[in-house]
């Protein structure tokens, strides 16, 4: 069969009407598409897979050791070892949130998705919602059981409600806005391995450089990487006083840092995704 | 209708389409053809919007691309048949595409059935083979059931059955009164499809006119003869008012002559022919003489044209450069 299989017209000299109706198109059918997209592959499953593993088995390893150790907790919680999984998490996230968009250059699919939605802003900002709703839930979801049985696991200091939340929500905020980082690196420099070097680089290299400034001459740029560094950030995420020294972001404010991050780089991605050649 | 005006895109120095103003028709199949370089996917990226053009317009039923709101629903494209996420499977790369244009699930179904890939839906378009990674990009064209269709170089890498069915298909759909746009390199199969052809060099714009009207001016028909009284041969048909060209290897070739007129011609002057047949230049070496200023790769040294093309050995005699000379009778 070579023609369409709908009512046929006699042939006109101009103008095909097609008897699919039309409806106009709007953003949420622009999320029903991405979401599509984002479960239909597999390395969604993969990335996301491993980083609820790593988030449990290193969670509940860390409990198991404190709560054998004799070691009293003293005035701690223990919702704080919810940072060990949330640094290796972080690194799923990113490349997840890289490939969410670049995939699609590295497949050519970018050029078929933009000609269907030639809103670029519009595809943007569904996949970053719909990037953003999936990880954070994931996350959160997970933070909170590995949270509950650690606190259940460790004789510790009772947490408060604002500690719980922090632990939970905050740290799915946390790691999602992450993702949106990435994402937005990844439409930038639209080359999956490319933006996960980037973004890994961005993560550890100025905790790792900042180990190694002995010099004197440096110590001001050390202390400012050992406050803001991410992995840093995240601790401080767990902790209501700042970590490191005096000053330097605590509680509630290093979400802030990379919502407020995730959102300048996202205006760039914005701005170059709008103006650049496909 | 699309509708292009003063269409330029520069690469620094480097102009690949330059002021590029014509006009796609509904209902009939237009072929665009042009040598390889000569901008032909630049320009079908700056009509779908992928690409900004430094200077010019494209209208697309009057519009804008960005101002159509549901595109797939105007105009389908096939640009690059692995333009599709491979994980993905061939309903999903369908179904995603459906969802943004808000075109119903039931859809997909229908155009995989179109193309004949429903068996292979579940699959992952990854493993597919070039023919079916290219019915895929068909069915993705197809989806919204669109006016336009626009195709970028359909049948490359296909097998004749494959082939087939794009050119039935094409015919097909522009019978709906569909607008069709199709590149090619090739002009023998643009010969078979097109209604309409428009040709470009280099970016610029060389032919917009109708296929007749093309073969019509640019097709060389002429009478080859062979025979071993030559010498006789040739007298006779100057005293008859022929233009005779010697090809080598015993062939003459009589320009705007019959085989019938030429045949009695022989008979009454009693003359031996060994050879009375009627010849047309190829449609291919038209389109290469039209664009041989304007190739931009050029092999150097080897015969490049000659062969495939070529009707009789005048033409696989002549070398690239001088392609132009082998037609002077056009």
């Amino acid at each position: 069969m070579t023609a369409p299989a709908h009512p046929q017209h006699a042939p006109a000299p101009h103008a095909y009407v097609s008897p699919i109706p039309v409806r106009r198109a709007h953003l949420g059918d622009a999320l029903a598409s991405e979401w599509t997209k984002i479960r239909s592959v597999r390395s969604t499953m993969w990335t996301l897979g491993v980083m609820i593993l790593l988030m449990v088995v290193i969670g509940l390893g860390v409990a198991a050791i404190a709560a054998s150790s004799e070691v009293s907790m003293d005035e701690e919680t223990a919702l704080g070892f919810g940072f060990f999984g949330m640094l290796p998490a972080s690194i799923c996230v990113i490349t997840l949130g890289v490939l969410t968009i670049a995939s699609e250059y590295g497949t050519g699919m970018i050029r078929t998705t933009l000609t269907a939605c030639p809103s670029r802003a519009r595809v943007l900002t569904a996949k970053a919602i719909v990037f953003f709703l999936l990880v954070f839930t994931v996350t959160t979801v997970v933070a909170t059981l590995v949270a509950l049985a650690q606190v259940a696991l460790v004789d510790a200091a009772e947490p408060s409600a604002d500690e719980w939340l922090r632990a939970t929500v905050g740290t799915g905020a946390y790691l999602a806005a992450l993702g949106l980082l990435s994402l937005a690196i990844g439409t930038i420099i639209r080359h999956s391995a490319g933006a996960i070097t980037v973004m890994i680089g961005l993560l550890l290299l100025p905790l790792v450089a900042a180990l190694f400034m002995f010099s004197v001459a440096l110590k001001s740029v050390q202390e400012w990487l050992f406050t803001y560094a991410i992995p840093s950030q995240m601790i401080a995420l767990y902790s209501a006083q700042p970590p490191f020294g005096e000053d330097g972001p605590a509680g509630w404010e290093p979400l802030l840092i990379m919502g407020g991050t995730a959102a300048v780089v996202l205006a760039g991605a914005y701005a170059l995704l709008n103006s650049r050649d496909v | 209708m699309i509708e292009l005006e003063g269409l330029t895109k520069r690469y620094g120095t480097k102009t690949a389409v330059d002021h590029l103003s014509f006009q796609v028709r509904p209902g009939v199949v237009t072929g665009f053809l042009g040598p390889n370089g000569a901008g032909k996917s630049t320009t079908m990226r700056m009509m779908l919007d992928l690409d900004n053009p430094t200077s010019g317009t494209v209208r697309i039923d009057g519009k804008h691309y960005r101002e159509l709101h549901e595109p797939l629903k105007h105009i389908g494209a096939l640009l690059d048949a692995k333009a599709m996420h491979g994980g993905r499977s061939a309903y999903n790369n369908l179904l995603c595409l459906a969802q943004s244009n808000r075109i119903p699930r039931s859809r997909v179904d229908e155009v995989l059935g179109l193309v004949g890939l429903t068996a292979v839906a579940g699959k992952k378009s990854k493993g597919f083979s070039l023919g079916m990674g290219q019915r895929l990009g068909i069915a993705s064209a197809l989806l919204g059931d669109p006016e336009i269709l626009m195709f970028d170089e359909p049948v490359n890498g296909l097998d004749p059955e494959g082939i087939h069915w794009i050119r039935n298909l094409m015919k097909a759909l522009a019978a709906e009164g569909r607008t069709i746009f199709v590149s090619s390199h090739l002009m023998s199969e643009m010969a078979l499809t097109a209604d309409h052809l428009i040709v470009i060099g280099q970016g610029k714009l060389l032919a917009d006119t109708s296929m007749a009207d093309f073969i019509q001016q640019n097709s060389r028909s002429y009478v080859r003869l062979r025979s071993p009284q030559q010498e006789r041969l040739r007298d006779v048909l100057h005293a008859n008012g022929f233009t005779v060209v010697e090809a080598g290897g015993g062939v003459l070739e009589v320009d705007g002559a019959t085989t019938e007129k030429l045949g009695e011609l022989a008979a009454e002057n009693g003359l031996v022919l060994h050879e009375l047949s009627a010849q047309r230049a190829s449609l291919e070496e038209a389109f290469m003489q039209m664009t041989a200023g304007a190739v931009e790769y050029h092999a150097h040294g080897t015969d490049v044209h000659g062969g495939a093309a070529a009707p009789g050995p005048q033409w696989g005699a002549t070398t690239g450069t001088t392609t132009g000379t082998t037609s002077e009778g056009a």
